[in-house]
């Protein structure tokens, strides 16, 4: 089989070139290792500011492990160890000076199943912001304030404001993972990931984390793995495409802005898995 | 790569919708050769006839259409698959356009009641129909076949069905200013050589909805369409 060279397609028109200020994080030739296992090989990925970007492929293709290194989450595997850059704000998050706590604090992460902390609504907000600094005082929103603005950013407020007091494991699915994203933003990152963030979910509350989405991307960039393709067609801006080489190792095969990707994808590969035939 | 297609309903499905497609095409085919026999044998009962059925052509556009969308509601078609479906529903569009072309000749047969039709007019309107006919059955195959270079080619031909077209067109006009009596009768004559004038227009669409699917690229394959340059 023919070596598979990951490759971006980009237009200077409709695409930002390499080195573009737009960038919210870039991988570049990203390689990561569970024990000596290549789990992704080469990996560049430029994400870009204020978008959604989606990341699509077939299970085990690496999609949750790239999504995992713009956050340093990887590093909680014992056996993982990753090559390459990632950097954000033109730093390699992993050089040896930067503190991977602060990485995840700029860089938040929302999971498949829906984590509230055991503890009421109100501080599932207030705790992440209060270890992260939140300070009240002249000028400044009180924590009352900040814990509504969160919510409402995360479209939950009207569903929760007579309650704030009671456990955030009472409330439904959807409105957990909408917790989630709220506790997510109280800490004011600057890119938000997520992780199947709807797979647990039933339609409508998907729709709700859907139109979040389109309305946190004027604030935040958004990073989203998901197995649904309708979900990345409908989300985003821009949508990666991953699959497995002859290594069982991910690699990138097509980047491009979504309407191209689901209309009109240029790689074989692509088009095999977008239309459910696989090459 | 170790994988089956996982999507055997949705081609055969697919493969249906085609077929219909193909159904469609040779309803309005016969539709016009028809519309022609009849003004040629001047048979006014033909002519009604067939201007009656041109509302089965459009049963079974709308019939594809309906289908059409359920595929793309039910099935969620991406990349090709959506490109294939989209051009299906603008496909089916020009073919029952091309059927009211047809309908259209019988309404001109049926004014034009008793009147004599000049053969040399006649023989001219069955070249074009000819040609028209050709192309469209020979975009019927490029579009099965996803035949990008016949698609490409067969719009070019749209030039000698135009230049027929002027020609009958002068031809009508010379012989109203010479015989004012003949005005009614030469306009409808006219009219009848602009409907296929037209339906070779619609075969171009179709050939560019081919090009679409195969390519993704849209883009006008004929610039000497008359009515896209603004009419004559």
């Amino acid at each position: 089989m023919q070596q598979i060279s990951p490759k971006i397609q980009t237009q200077a028109s409709d695409y930002p070139q390499s080195g573009s200020p737009t960038y919210a994080i870039e991988a570049r030739n990203l390689n990561v290792y569970y024990g000596n296992f290549r789990a992704v090989k080469n990996i560049n990925l430029p994400i870009e500011r204020k978008k959604v970007t989606a990341i699509i492929g077939p299970s085990g293709c690496g999609k949750s492990t790239v999504l995992r290194t713009f956050n340093r989450m990887n590093e909680l595997v014992p056996t993982a160890h990753t090559e390459g850059e990632i950097l954000f704000l033109g730093q390699n998050i992993y050089a040896p000076q930067v503190d991977p706590v602060e990485v995840r604090r700029r860089v938040g992460m929302v999971f498949q199943k829906p984590n509230p902390f055991p503890k009421s609504i109100y501080e599932n907000i207030a705790w992440g912001a209060k270890i992260n600094g939140f300070k009240t005082g002249l000028g400044k929103p009180s924590m009352d304030e900040w814990v509504e603005h969160s919510l409402r950013r995360a479209a939950l407020w009207d569903e929760v404001k007579d309650k704030l007091h009671q456990s955030g494991l009472s409330l439904s699915g959807g409105q957990q993972q909408r917790l989630c994203i709220a506790r997510a933003i109280a800490i004011q990152p600057e890119i938000i990931l997520m992780d199947e963030p709807a797979s647990a979910l039933d339609p409508i509350a998907t729709l709700k984390i859907e139109e979040l989405m389109h309305e946190l991307a004027e604030e935040y960039t958004i990073i989203v793995v998901t197995h649904n393709m309708q979900q990345a067609a409908r989300v985003s801006d821009y949508t990666a495409f991953f699959t497995m080489d002859e290594d069982r190792a991910g690699i990138l095969v097509e980047y491009a802005q979504t309407n191209q990707i689901f209309t009109n994808p240029k790689d074989p590969r692509t088009e095999g898995y977008i239309t459910g035939r696989f090459g | 790569m170790p994988y089956s297609s996982p999507r055997e309903s949705f081609d055969r499905a697919l493969q249906k919708l085609l077929d219909q497609v193909l159904v469609l095409g040779s309803m309005v085919e016969q539709a016009v050769q028809s519309s022609l026999d009849a003004l040629k044998g001047r048979d006014l009962n033909a002519a009604q006839r067939i201007y009656h059925a041109d509302q089965n052509v459009n049963e079974k556009r709308y019939q594809i259409e309906t289908e059409a969308i359920t595929l793309i509601a039910t099935q969620q078609p991406m990349a090709r698959d959506v490109r294939l479906l989209a051009a299906i529903l603008e496909i089916i569009t020009e073919l029952e356009r091309i059927g009211d072309y047809a309908k259209g000749i019988c309404k001109i047969n049926l004014l034009l009641s008793d009147e004599e039709i000049d053969p040399a007019i006649f023989a001219d309107l069955q070249r074009m129909a000819d040609l028209g006919l050709g192309m469209l059955r020979r975009a019927l195959d490029a579009f099965v076949n996803l035949d990008t270079t016949a698609a490409k080619q067969i719009p070019n031909e749209d030039d000698q069905v135009d230049a027929l077209y002027n020609h009958i067109y002068r031809n009508l006009i010379n012989e109203m200013s010479s015989t004012p009596t003949s005005i009614d009768r030469a306009n409808h004559m006219m009219w009848a050589a602009h409907n296929l004038e037209r339906m070779a227009d619609r075969v171009t669409n179709i050939c560019e909805r081919i090009v679409y699917v195969a390519t993704g690229q849209m883009k006008e394959l004929d610039s000497s369409d008359d009515e896209k340059r603004g009419g004559s």
